[in-house]
């Protein structure tokens, strides 16, 4: 029930926006292969990436976080990071079991790239946490941190400011702008906090009911007239 | 032609048996989501209490089948509220581990309360007599089991669709905080879910005792794996899908036994739900649901 | 820069407290002490333990129920069986049988059933389990239902203790260590592992081979033990006894495992006389264990270096692998 049409320049900042229900997270699913598109094709850096398992979508270089923060909530802060950290390993299974010089270098050197992310985020104190134990905000960090250590080309973001204050909003601002610039990523993004949405991106798609009604620069948007209609439209309703 | 249609007519009465005890399980998991291993026991027990009616108390059939269907009735919800409703939260495996618990419990509780020994179902309960049709072999106990199978189908259909507490099974199936907001409440629906499929389940089991005139505590465990990998066939969840998938089981393993070898009867059993399994999970009248993300 | 790789004081103390139980042992057999009664009881613990910890790998780690495990004991029995006695050759070879049929059969079953998903995955590894029963239950070349006999016994003391030793070593490298997190990470959330660049399918295979083939482990020992084996040894009421030890110690702990597979062998010794109470007595524990303790008794924690160390008086490295 998708009728999508997009394209994102490298280095681009791109938002998503529309009414809850539109379809947006449903793109995030398509575009990492959580779901298999019925028709149509996903290019990616010129690959085609249409029906490729999440995993091998991630290998490629696409990184994403999760409207509901989906961390893996049992296990330290570290250990998040770790697994990210994990399709690039530094060492192979029989490493492992025999435990070679080898492995113990390799497990040096994840926990000082660990480390580092997490210093990035200000989260290198938390290391030793259960996950589920961090504050909200710290959470959402965590999660970015951990997409990034996937190394990706692009991020995508669904709704990061969810539950945000104004004050951490804007602090999401300046590092999605800094992430952008400080590891040469595309960012993707979906947020209903229009001030977020206005101030970062570049372009804006609007969808609605599965189809694209408006696409353009943020002042472009904000005045056009579908797009108000869509959301105000809900809003009464 | 006629040997075909023979097995065809052994293969309802075994089918009827299915489907009622795969019900159970269909309506339990329907509801919450649970594969209730503990459920071939409960038909265990009203196999049991049907006996011990008959044996002890002396009553007849009809007697009986109430009797048993009611006390299982009773055990299914109160095992629902015992170990089952602390889990409704928790993970699928610690909630299946625990109805692995259940099951065994029943079996060797059963067991040790009294003993290996089979018991004989008294030919007097239910006398049989044998009918040639055409040249096909029908007895009374096949025509019964048949039909009251059949009637209790019937009544249930009637109750999931006609009665509000069906409606609530429904609702509660289908959308447990919505049914909540409702103002529909979500124990006293699965409790009743629990009941009837119990009680289905001891129907089943006293035909059983019928049918084969011996019982044991452990008779839950295979004819419950086959009602249940029927209403896996069926569509686990879904009440007409049980019905189809236990006469479906029914008739495959008279084919099975009757065509070609007892030894491997049970493992067809087995075999058929691996197939389901890797083929169509969601069975004849299942549905894909994706999962949200 | 590289930090010169030391070994910690508490390794050198688990070696030593491990090689004295050994020695210990090892005197108490050859001397007489230790009467029959209480040597089968070790070996069982020896078994159970590498049963236990290897279904704890599967259930515990990486989250997927099993419940087939007797099958890949089977499996392993028959193979090291065959090879030993059948063709006649050392007991090593018959274990590296053991694990490669037991591996074999753990990668055939487990590519299709892992695709499957909580309740339907756990129904299909029980229908295995079975399948693999049935199956050896039908060919006469290994005895049929009624197994084989006079197996000699070549799993002593030394065998049993390296063993065990053995497959808990591997077992916590694995875990402790980046395949080890993706395992558990499976666990923990398969849709974000996934997107983390983990083949979530693949590592459920991984970790389901690795369980099969020390089940088969255990299954080679076993027969090496108790001089027979025939196929109703290895029904579903087995891997239920193992389920319970992994339950009991904790989903997830391999030292839970380990001492729950101890605690559960002498509470089966001091049951044998009674096989109706112990069945009892073991639903009712699965149950309340589920109900009022479902992490068991360790969680999933461990004692492992960081605990031992600590004993010694040793500074830990604050990070959490727990």
């Amino acid at each position: 029930m998708l009728d999508f049409n997009f394209h994102l320049e490298d280095g681009e900042l791109l938002g998503l926006i529309g009414p809850n229900g539109a379809g947006k997270t449903t793109v995030f699913n398509l575009i990492t292969g959580v779901y298999k598109p019925d028709e149509g094709n996903i290019i990616f850096s010129g690959r085609d990436i249409t029906g490729l398992a999440p995993y091998t979508i991630c290998q490629q270089g696409i990184a994403r976080t999760f409207q509901n923060i989906r961390l893996f909530k049992d296990i330290s802060v570290l250990d998040n990071v770790r697994i990210a950290l994990h399709k690039d390993a530094p060492y192979g299974l029989l490493k492992t079991l025999l435990r070679t010089p080898g492995f113990f270098q390799g497990e040096i050197e994840i926990n000082k790239k660990a480390r580092e992310y997490l210093q990035i985020f200000n989260l290198e104190d938390k290391a030793g946490e259960i996950a589920s134990s961090l504050p909200y905000g710290e959470q959402r960090r965590l999660e970015i941190a951990r997409a990034l250590a996937t190394k990706p080309t692009l991020l995508i973001l669904d709704e990061p400011a969810a539950g945000m204050n104004p004050n951490e909003t804007r602090e999401l601002m300046d590092l999605i702008r800094w992430i952008r610039k400080d590891f040469g990523l595309s960012i993707l993004l979906i947020e209903h906090d229009m001030s977020l949405v206005m101030g970062v991106c570049e372009r804006i798609y609007v969808l609605d009911y599965g189809q694209v009604i408006a696409e353009g620069l943020p002042e472009e948007i904000r005045r056009n007239k579908r797009v108000i209609e869509a959301y105000l439209g809900e809003e009464v309703g | 032609m006629l040997e075909f249609l023979q097995q065809l007519i052994n293969g309802l009465s075994l089918g009827a048996i299915y489907a009622l005890i795969a019900l159970g399980y269909t309506m339990v998991y329907g509801i919450i989501m649970l594969i209730n291993f503990a459920h071939g026991d409960i038909m265990m027990v009203g196999a049991y209490v049907g006996f011990f009616s008959i044996a002890v108390l002396g009553s007849n059939i009809f007697a009986a089948l109430i009797f048993a269907m009611l006390s299982c009735a009773v055990l299914g919800v109160l095992i629902e509220k015992i170990a089952y409703k602390p889990l409704r939260n928790s993970s699928r495996i610690a909630a299946l581990i625990t109805a692995i618990g259940v099951s065994l419990f029943l079996e060797y509780f059963t067991l040790f309360l009294l003993t290996p020994q089979q018991r004989v179902f008294p030919e007097a309960a239910f006398p049989l007599h044998k009918y040639q049709i055409g040249g096909l072999l029908i007895s009374n106990k096949d025509i019964f089991i048949f039909a009251l199978a059949v009637i209790l189908m019937i009544a249930l259909q009637y109750i999931i669709k006609r009665t509000r507490t069906g409606k609530a099974m429904r609702a509660v199936s289908l959308d447990r905080e919505a049914a909540i907001l409702m103002g529909i409440s979500v124990d006293r629906t699965i409790s009743i879910t629990f009941a009837i499929g119990s009680s289905l389940a001891a129907a089943a089991g006293v035909m059983i005792g019928i049918y084969y005139n011996t019982i044991n505590p452990l008779m839950g465990i295979i004819p419950g794996l086959k009602a249940f990998v029927a209403a896996v066939l069926g569509g686990i969840g879904i009440i007409p899908g049980a019905m189809v998938g236990g006469f479906l089981m029914g008739i495959l393993e008279t084919m099975v036994s009757g065509y070609g070898s007892t030894l491997y009867r049970d493992a067809v059993a087995f075999g058929v739900l691996i197939l389901i399994l890797l083929v169509k999970p969601t069975g004849l009248f299942g549905k894909d649901t994706g999962e949200k993300v | 820069m590289e930090k010169k790789r030391f070994v910690p004081r508490s390794f050198l103390i688990e070696v030593l407290v491990l090689a004295g139980i050994f020695t210990l042992v090892q005197y108490l057999i050859v001397s007489g002490l230790l009467n029959e009664y209480y040597q089968i009881n070790l070996s069982s613990m020896c078994i159970n333990i590498i049963l236990a910890v290897s279904l704890n790998l599967i259930n515990g780690f990486t989250g997927q129920l099993s419940l087939g495990h007797a099958g890949f004991m089977a499996v392993g029995a028959y193979a090291a069986v065959v090879v030993t006695t059948i063709y006649s050759q050392p007991f090593i070879l018959g274990l590296l049988a053991a694990c490669l049929a037991a591996g074999l059969a753990g990668l055939i079953i487990g590519v299709p059933t892992l695709r499957l998903k909580g309740d339907y995955l756990a129904i299909a590894t029980l229908g295995f389990g079975e399948i693999i029963r049935v199956i050896l239950q039908n060919i006469d070349f290994i005895g049929g239902p009624a197994g084989i006999l006079g197996i000699p016994r070549y799993s002593t003391w030394p065998w049993l203790f390296g063993l065990t030793i053995f497959t808990i070593v591997i077992i916590v490298n694995l875990i402790n260590s980046s395949y080890g997190r993706a395992i558990i990470s499976v666990r923990e959330d398969e849709v974000a592992s996934e997107l983390m660049g983990i083949n979530t399918t693949n590592y459920k295979v991984l970790a389901f081979v690795i369980g099969a083939l020390f089940a088969g482990l255990a299954g080679a020992l076993y027969a090496h033990y108790f001089y027979i084996i025939k196929p109703a040894t290895f029904n579903f009421l087995k891997s239920f006894d193992i389920l319970v030890m992994v339950v009991l110690g904790g989903l997830g702990s391999t030292t839970g495992a380990v001492i729950a597979a101890i605690f559960v062998t002498m509470l089966t010794a001091a049951l044998q006389t009674f096989p109706a109470i112990r069945m009892v007595l073991y639903a009712v524990t699965l149950v309340v264990v589920m109900v009022y303790r479902p992490q068991g008794l360790m969680g999933n924690k461990e004692w492992g270096r960081r605990t031992w160390g600590r004993i010694w008086g040793e500074k830990n490295e604050p990070l959490a692998n727990k």
